[in-house]
């Protein structure tokens, strides 16, 4: 036996079955599920079973919360299937926030200054301008990697930044002399989405809906998304085929940038009638874990971002019923989780080795 | 196999230490769990209080709030257990979210307590008609046309008033001892006060001027500057305001902001260079952060509302929509008066306190302030709610138009403030501040 040899060795794997790699993804589940019920009662004592009761209630419980699980995944949502085509391109849009601020900075300009235009024209400009500045916010970085390979991962994530910016220059303009902004048009009620079937969520749930079956259509029957998952794998393959790459960026930045924009507009219009530099809610972030968990299938990711806000409602429940259990604690639940989650690939990538077995083999 | 061996060794003894954390934590934790398994409750009342607070405990403003309702539970047989705490909610539509997370706990009334919660709490109280929504601090709910959204505030400006008092006191007997070094008189040979406000709106113009009308109904020499830190918490920016009116030479910083910045870097500058200042705070008492620099804290007694509200929800009588009430039943006082009072404050306090109760003192007293040279005679107030986003203020409720000036049986005129309506619409900048 060689001294030197380590107790571990990591292989990159060849292949792997398909039922193999969901077993990989039900063991990490299950291990996170017990760690965090581990974690839950050695802060707050309270059983398993309790835990994830609890969570439950707070996402399904009620058609209360039920109707907001439902809304915040298509928010979420919504966002993942935006950065799909990017991803599947290998371009890592990072600033997906700012695309969202963006729309919904757009869609609240319009509402405030644009607010005595008849319903229908506010709503056609309001989304009309939320997407075409979502999309200015994704094409500017697609210009500057198209044209001169500027890294479009900082590029992106910094343009979130120019974003909130704006969007808080503007909230202070409007909120005025007071502590803070409120709800835009509070008189008017000019440029609020109208609810439909009684419920102010489903109309989100059905444009989102929606978009994430166009996607699925569009990056798996289209000869765009085929574009797409070719310059995703190589380059030079794409332009050996005789593609314009540059053309493929930018197009597919404009794409995902509008989407954004989607997001933004049914944000300030249809839920908060309000914007902040928190409109987007962070979840211009999420979603990238959303969107590689799902590998990119905008099917899988309704899965995942119901999973995703189903942590989320579900420990801000524990929060509610127990003092010791604050919103760090539900912040550190959905680590482990997204810990356990995203680990778990590694081992559906690579292969490990121990030297007791590999002994054997000799 | 060593290697193998002393991992497991060190998985074990990590996994004991977390046993042995939840082992002691679980007793903490224990009596609340407890709680809401058993409802204790069931022997009073089975209302469920949901409480939305744009901060936690350690911001002075939230605490008063969390204490008077804790303190208003006890009062009226609410278990601890019965009331829902929603912590560092800010004022956006996550107000919303949580006052219906609140409402789908089965929460039989739901409190807010940052004005900027107000708009959310009207949205929730449109859409679920049953539950009372109570926005304090707000300023429309009478005039929403909303029956289950509620308003309340306290007559602060009182005790504001009476903070003002203890200032003077302490004026009055820096000035008798030669205490006040040049710099702390303006040309006129007026005492320089300075006042560290957060926003210019009424509220804190309302609290800022009765502060200097009580220091004034002591020692009448006195001018005031007042700075805005455009934040109600802010402990640099609270800090940064009150060594800039020290350097100005102010000898009493008032404060209406919800930190201790300003008593802080006052009792470091008295320790540090022997300047002379002191601090009157607000919401809660100072003196552990300044314990020679402050001399008192003007206070709401929030337990008072509380209580009246709890009392309605339980017996399903009607909530009072637009509540504010002072001394008379003791909703507002003073916080513990400091080593470095004046002699005899105490009793100059409780003095002026008992004239307040009874109702023959006005904080507004026209007879002792003017506006640009004047005094006030006719202060139309106009009580619609205005959006002012877009720069033309747009009318969202519309409320009348009162006059503020009110004159009494033995024909003293005074400003009549809290009374049209909660939230206080004192905004006349008088003679004797400036704004800084």
């Amino acid at each position: 036996m060689n001294k030197k040899e380590p107790l571990v060795r990591v292989m990159k794997r060849e292949t792997i079955a398909g039922w193999k790699s969901w077993l990989f993804r039900a063991a990490s589940i299950a291990l996170a599920l017990i760690v965090i019920a581990v974690f839950v009662f050695a802060i707050i004592g309270i059983s398993p079973l309790n835990v994830y009761t609890l969570m439950w209630e707070g996402a399904f419980g009620n058609s209360i919360y039920f109707n907001d699980t439902l809304f915040f995944t298509a928010k979420l949502l919504c966002i993942a299937v935006a950065l799909a085509p990017a991803f599947k391109m290998r371009f890592w849009n990072i600033g997906a926030e700012g695309q969202v601020l963006a729309g919904a900075l757009a869609t609240s300009l319009i509402m405030v200054y644009c607010s005595s235009l008849p319903a229908p024209l506010l709503y056609i400009l309001m989304f009309v301008s939320a997407i075409v500045l979502s999309a200015i916010w994704g094409l500017i970085p697609a210009i500057f990697k198209a044209k001169w390979n500027v890294n479009e991962t900082l590029f992106t994530l910094m343009m979130n930044y120019v974003a909130i910016q704006i969007v808080n220059y503007f909230y202070n303009k409007w909120r005025g002399a007071a502590s803070a902004l409120g709800k835009l048009n509070k008189g008017t009620k000019a440029g609020y989405l109208p609810t439909i079937f009684g419920s102010k969520e489903a109309l989100m749930l059905l444009v989102v809906g929606v978009l994430t079956i166009l996607m699925y259509l569009y990056l798996n029957k289209t000869k765009q998304g085929y574009e797409i998952a070719v310059v995703g794998e190589s380059v030079n393959t794409a332009k050996y085929a005789g593609m314009d790459v540059k053309k493929v960026v930018v197009r597919t930045m404009l794409i995902s940038g509008a989407v954004c924009g989607v997001c933004g507009f049914m944000t300030v219009a249809g839920q908060d009638h309000s914007i902040s530099s928190a409109s987007a809610g962070g979840y211009g972030f999420t979603s990238i874990i959303v969107a590689w968990l799902a590998k990119f299938n905008t099917m899988v990711m309704v899965l995942i971002a119901l999973f995703v806000v189903f942590l989320e409602k579900g420990t801000n429940h524990i929060t509610d019923a127990f003092a010791g259990f604050d919103d760090s604690a539900s912040k550190i639940v959905i680590g482990i989780m997204l810990f356990f989650v995203i680990g778990c690939e590694f081992f559906i990538n690579y292969k490990l080795s121990f030297f007791r077995f590999r002994k054997g083999e000799k | 196999m060593k290697k193998i061996l002393s991992t497991l060794l060190v998985m074990i003894l990590a996994v004991s230490m977390l046993a042995g954390c939840g082992a002691n934590n679980t007793n903490n934790a224990g009596s609340s769990s407890d709680a809401t398994a058993t409802p204790e409750a069931s022997t009073t009342s089975d209302v469920k209080v949901g409480v939305i607070l744009v901060g936690d405990e350690t911001e002075g403003y939230t605490k008063a709030h969390i204490d008077g309702i804790v303190a208003a539970a006890a009062n009226t047989g609410i278990a601890e257990s019965n009331i829902l705490w929603k912590y560092s909610v800010p004022e956006s539509a996550d107000c919303y979210t949580a006052a219906k997370e609140l409402v789908a706990q089965g929460c039989s009334v739901i409190i807010s307590n940052s004005y900027g919660h107000q708009d959310y709490m009207a949205e929730a109280a449109a859409e679920f008609t049953d539950v009372p929504f109570v926005a304090m601090t707000g300023d429309y709910a009478a005039i929403s046309g909303l029956d289950n959204l509620y308003n309340a505030f306290t007559d602060v400006y009182q005790s504001r008033y009476v903070s003002g008092v203890v200032a003077g006191m302490k004026i009055a007997e820096l000035v008798a001892n030669n205490e006040i070094p040049e710099t702390g008189y303006d040309a006129d040979g007026n005492v320089k006060i300075g006042y560290v406000g957060a926003f210019p709106y009424a509220e804190v113009v309302s609290g800022f001027t009765s502060f200097y009308l009580g220091i004034k109904s002591v020692y009448e020499n006195v001018s005031m500057e007042v700075t805005y830190t455009s934040s109600w918490f802010d402990i640099e920016a609270e800090a940064a305001a009150a060594e800039s009116l020290m350097a100005d030479g102010c000898v009493i910083i008032g404060q209406h902001a919800d930190s201790t910045g300003a008593p802080t870097a006052i009792q470091s500058a008295q320790d540090g260079n022997g300047t002379v200042a002191f601090s009157v705070g607000y919401n809660v008492d100072m003196l552990e952060a300044a314990p020679t620099a402050a001399l008192t804290s003007a206070t709401n007694e929030w337990s008072v509302y509380y209580t009246t509200l709890f009392n309605a929800v339980i017996a399903g009588s009607a909530i009072p929509q637009d509540w504010s009430e002072g001394y008379d039943v003791g909703a507002v006082a003073i916080t513990t008066l400091g080593s470095s009072c004046a002699a005899g404050t105490a009793e100059k306090v409780a003095e002026v306190e008992a004239a307040l109760k009874s109702g023959s003192l006005y904080v507004f007293d026209t007879s002792t302030f003017t506006v640009e040279g004047a005094a006030i005679t006719s202060a139309p107030v106009d009580l619609s709610y205005y959006d002012y986003s877009t720069g033309t203020p747009t009318v969202v409720y519309t409320g009348e138009t009162v006059e503020a000036i009110k004159t009494d049986a033995n024909g003293v005129s005074y400003f009549d403030e809290s009374s049209f309506r909660a939230a206080p619409y004192f905004s006349l900048i008088i003679d004797g501040i400036t704004i800084k």
